[in-house]
């Protein structure tokens, strides 16, 4: 009779998961193993896919070319390593400055009174829920030659007298870091806070009784019982930055290429798909090592799923 | 000493870090009342009612007085359809995401049976690569299974299988998924199975017991994640533009097509009425959440 109840349980549960799997194998796991073959083979004349087995893409992504100047057999070609170190540079420098301008509010919001704090996240809430391509096109208009800031800029030189040219700001390398970094902080901001609030008040006032100043406690008790916001934070940012192809395609505009980009085009104007799967594996496999060695080193916390 | 003491560096930091996140969005929102109609400059506020001056010899009829974008965009064909496109999406992809989901939720958290490490893995994987990776996977699918059903069973012209509406509602279905579940499962996490056990014994089934303990037990869970599930589709561009194809233009997608061509106030307004949806959501989210507390 138990046995034949924990039978039944356990087809009740085969049951109500199949929809799950069906979904997540069908449009996840078989889509990535479609990849992979599709990023082995070549593409047609009227750019359909051919499967044949070959290393040639990741060869071509990696810069190994045989079509030399010089007249050499090999040579080393580095257009597409430079879009992927210029992708990772830009996710490195994204999340660092993310964690300095999260922290802060984080702390902040973990340490108001507690009526309060609702409605501090609720102002962390609305701009992360406020559509990314409207977004970045807020940024458009800030940055523009004529836009807000410029304008902004020119209402105070008028004021003081002195004379004011227009900053070249939206198309710039710069503009895309600071729309990554924008589209992306309310990220960092909600697993910084859950970790933080967890940290009980006597741990600072104990610190406080033991002859701590505040920079001691932050170093020594904030900080490390905040790290597990920060990693989850770190690969919730990291992860979408090393993606985006919106924030430079409209902000950086032909100066910043990043792999989202090259990917997306590999697909949008019927290029290569098959080049174009390749990179997106090598974008997977990259965000994987990253996210495998960070968490491995500082730990992998509930807070990735808090936020 | 007062547990909610914060220095002067925090206090300023938090201020200028709430101004970085809401100065755009209420330049954002000011634009979309600017009597300029190339949106390139601030031309003023729209300050009256019937004709309105435009640059150079322009006059607008506009009855809406300062509302005049807003009412433009009710005008706008392209906008209407994106909105209800977006909608049917978000709608049909929520529905069966939510009850999908919180199978799921309730399996891996009441239930063992073969594959279930397998199973929670699975739902981690849309979390930890980047979105375009899922969104380029879901294309070749597609594609390559178009293509070859197309070829294979003849299909011509417009009976032949092609990105649209149903496309994308599976592919957000998909994503949506692993969002409720996590969601309803940290719920279930937190309640007593003991109240289920009092049920049985007192003779309920279990589908009783499902209906009148349990469900109502998860039912915040269930609806946040709804919501959460509601949003992301509402708000997806990435997976969206991969799997749409003509007539099935979503609202993220009108956008970013109309950033790369000319802009008027009118995408100003849209986003306006877009931010205002989406205070109301998060309040609702938020009011649910705290309920739950």
């Amino acid at each position: 009779m138990l046995k034949r109840l924990r039978e039944n349980k356990s087809s009740q549960g085969t049951l109500l998961i199949t929809p799950t799997l069906i979904f997540m194998v069908g449009l996840l796991i078989i889509p990535l193993l479609l990849t992979l073959i599709i990023s082995f083979g070549r593409r047609s004349a009227d750019g359909n896919v051919i499967y044949t087995f070959g290393l040639h893409n990741y060869i071509r992504i990696l810069g190994i070319s045989t079509a030399c100047e010089g007249g050499q057999s090999l040579c080393f070609d580095p257009l597409y390593a430079n879009i992927l170190r210029r992708s990772l540079a830009l996710a490195f420098n994204s999340t660092v400055l993310v964690i300095l301008l999260a922290y802060p509010l984080a702390y902040f919001i973990a340490r108001a009174h507690p009526k309060r704090r609702n409605t501090f996240l609720f102002m962390v809430l609305v701009p992360l829920w406020t559509n990314f391509v409207i977004r970045v096109y807020a940024w458009m208009m800030l940055l523009r030659t004529q836009g807000v800031i410029n304008s902004v800029l020119g209402w105070l030189a008028g004021l003081v007298g002195i004379p004011f040219a227009p900053f070249e700001m939206l198309y710039t390398p710069g503009a895309v870091l600071v729309g990554m970094v924008y589209e992306f902080l309310p990220f960092m901001i909600l697993p910084i806070f859950t970790s933080l609030e967890k940290i009980d008040n006597s741990l600072y006032e104990a610190a406080a009784d033991l002859g701590a100043n505040p920079i001691r406690t932050f170093l020594r008790v904030t900080l490390p019982l905040s790290m597990p916001g920060v990693v989850a934070g770190t690969i919730l940012v990291f992860i979408p930055v090393m993606g985006t192809f919106i924030v430079s395609d409209l902000l950086g505009g032909r100066q910043v290429i990043l792999i989202g980009n090259l990917i997306q085009r590999q697909f949008l104007d019927a290029r290569d798909p098959t080049f174009g799967s390749a990179a997106s594996l090598i974008l997977m496999a990259m965000t994987l090592i990253v996210t495998f060695f960070y968490t491995r080193k500082f730990g992998f916390g509930e807070e990735i799923v808090a936020a | 000493m007062n547990p909610y003491k914060r220095s002067p560096f925090i206090k300023v930091a938090t201020v200028l870090v709430y101004f970085f996140l809401y100065a755009p969005i209420i330049g954002l929102i000011v634009f979309a009342f600017n009597s300029s109609r190339t949106n390139v400059f601030f031309g003023g506020f729209i300050t009256q009612w019937g004709p309105l001056q435009m640059e150079g010899s322009t006059v607008v009829q506009s009855p809406c007085g300062p509302f005049h974008w807003f009412c433009d965009l009710t005008q706008n064909r392209e906008v209407m359809s994106a909105t209800k496109n977006t909608l049917t999406i978000a709608l049909i992809s929520t529905i069966s995401a939510t009850v999908i989901g919180t199978m799921a939720a309730l399996a891996l958290q009441r239930y063992n049976f073969k594959l279930k490490g397998f199973s929670q893995l699975s739902l981690y994987i849309p979390i930890v690569i980047p979105e375009i990776v899922m969104g380029i996977g879901i294309l070749v699918l597609f594609s390559q299974a178009f293509n070859f059903l197309n070829s294979s069973l003849g299909l011509l012209g417009d009976s032949r299988l092609t990105l649209g509406l149903p496309t994308v509602i599976v592919s957000h279905i998909a994503f949506s998924i692993p969002f409720v579940t996590l969601v309803v499962q940290a719920r279930l996490q937190g309640f007593d199975k003991s109240f289920e056990e009092a049920a049985m014994d007192l003779g309920a089934n279990e589908l009783v017991t499902f209906w009148r303990v349990t469900f109502p037990m998860i039912l915040p869970g269930v609806l946040s994640g709804a919501l959460l599930a509601f949003t992301l589709s509402l708000d997806d561009f990435v997976i969206t533009f991969f799997t749409t194809g003509p007539g099935a233009t979503t609202l993220p997608i009108y956008v970013y097509g109309l950033l790369r061509r000319i802009i008027t106030p009118q995408v100003n307004a849209l986003s306006t009425v877009w931010v205002l949806v989406v205070v109301a959501i998060v309040f609702l989210l938020q009011r649910i959440q705290s309920r739950e507390t």
